[in-house]
């Protein structure tokens, strides 16, 4: 029973409501990164990771300024305790592991306080998720992210051999390529029970 | 990320403000802050409160960090810049909620994620810590107006193409069919898209030749 409510909670947060194609977040390391495969699976990687420690922590705040009845410094808070433990973490992996660094060390600077991260933070809060949910939520939003993130990236791959318009070009088929991802997302409604 | 940001320095004051209505535009020429323009932009009122909460807590940022820009350390200079700007979204956030609860419900998640935004941090490090205050507020207004317009233009084509409506009064004659994927999440990379080319377009015409960056 709780096994399948988790479970549920997952496909939720990785195909039905898609971080990317479902809420918009991430949007920009979505354009940005998503030229090339490898890179596209590597910052997939690094945001799931990224959004662990965040879930975490913003779990941990919120306990706290719940008991200290200052619920309003919550954002200011997430912001910059995430930020921080993300800076500490690097310099962690750094010294213990420069393989796991080589792989996500690039991309962690730009997405600690990346918009698809601070909502993981802000959803699972106002929805008061529990601590074993915060942790599948984070997890199958950055199951979701890295799934949108790969997708977009071998669709662009493909892409480079075919005639785009030259206005087109960037942004604008990228957006579109998104719309047509976004739709055909559209089609898990409902496979994870309602939200 | 400020590195990319750099641009021809305008030089007159008019030309700073205008430069991010249209030639800077940071929606459809740089690419910035799209996650809040397509996540909220579904109707027109939902995206200008968006818009003008997003071009104030930008104005009033960038005033704070340009008179605090010879304060602030450059080492822990992104931090206190976050820290300024998540005030003030704090700040907007309970404003909104007090005055119009129904679109603040709305919104959701979607305000305090203005901290979030690229667009913001993206100005206060390529201009408001290097400028004084009266030049980065211009910049800002500029900056801010450029965004309000594009979300304001998004968010009624999107309802009134996917509701017939404005502002919520139907203006569509009766017998028009919605077009409900424009309300979807697909319709918002759609209508997005066709803005960007839409701009490219008219920056290509003859006149705005020697404007493109």
């Amino acid at each position: 029973m709780i096994d399948a409510e988790l479970w549920s909670l997952f496909v939720n947060a990785a195909l039905v409501n898609n971080f990317v194609l479902a809420y918009f977040l991430g949007i920009c390391p979505y354009l940005g990164v998503s030229g090339r495969l490898d890179s596209a699976s590597r910052m997939g990687a690094a945001v799931t990771f990224v959004m662990l420690i965040a879930s975490l922590c913003a779990y941990g705040i919120h306990q706290v300024l719940t008991i200290m009845d200052a619920r309003y410094l919550e954002l200011i808070a997430f912001i910059v305790v995430i930020a921080s433990t993300v800076q500490l973490v690097e310099m962690f992996i750094r010294k213990t592991s420069p393989a796991l660094f080589q792989a996500l060390g690039l991309y962690l600077p730009l997405i600690t306080t990346n918009c698809a991260i601070l909502a993981v933070a802000l959803f699972q809060t106002q929805r008061s998720y529990g601590f074993v949910e915060s942790v599948v939520f984070a997890l199958g939003a950055g199951a979701g992210f890295t799934l949108a993130m790969v997708l977009m990236a071998g669709i662009r791959e493909k892409l480079r051999l075919g005639a785009v318009p030259d206005m087109a070009q960037g942004t604008a088929i990228t957006l579109v390529l998104a719309g047509i991802l976004s739709l055909a997302f559209m089609g898990f409604a409902g496979i994870g029970g309602e939200t | 990320m400020a590195e990319g940001l750099q641009e021809v320095v305008p030089t007159t004051g008019a030309e700073q403000f205008q430069a991010g209505l249209w030639r800077q535009n940071p929606i459809l020429v740089q690419a910035l802050g799209m996650c809040p323009v397509l996540a909220v932009s579904n109707t027109a009122v939902n995206a200008l409160t968006m818009g003008l909460a997003t071009a104030s807590v930008l104005l009033a940022s960038a005033l704070v960090i340009s008179s605090l820009r010879r304060i602030i350390p450059a080492q822990v200079r992104l931090a206190s810049f976050v820290l300024v700007i998540a005030t003030f979204v704090t700040v907007t956030d309970m404003l909104i909620e007090a005055i119009a609860i129904d679109v603040h419900r709305a919104l959701g998640a979607f305000i305090p994620l203005i901290v979030a935004n690229c667009l913001i941090l993206g100005r206060m490090e390529a201009h408001a810590s290097r400028r004084p205050p009266g030049a980065a507020a211009l910049d800002a207004l500029g900056m801010g107006g450029g965004f309000v317009l594009c979300l304001l233009t998004l968010g009624s084509l999107r309802e009134l193409l996917g509701n017939g409506s404005l502002f919520g009064i139907t203006v569509m004659p009766q017998g028009f069919e919605p077009w409900v994927v424009m309300l979807l999440p697909g319709g918002g990379f759609f209508a997005l898209a066709g803005l960007v080319l839409a701009a490219r377009w008219l920056s290509r015409t003859p006149a705005r030749q020697g404007a493109r960056p």
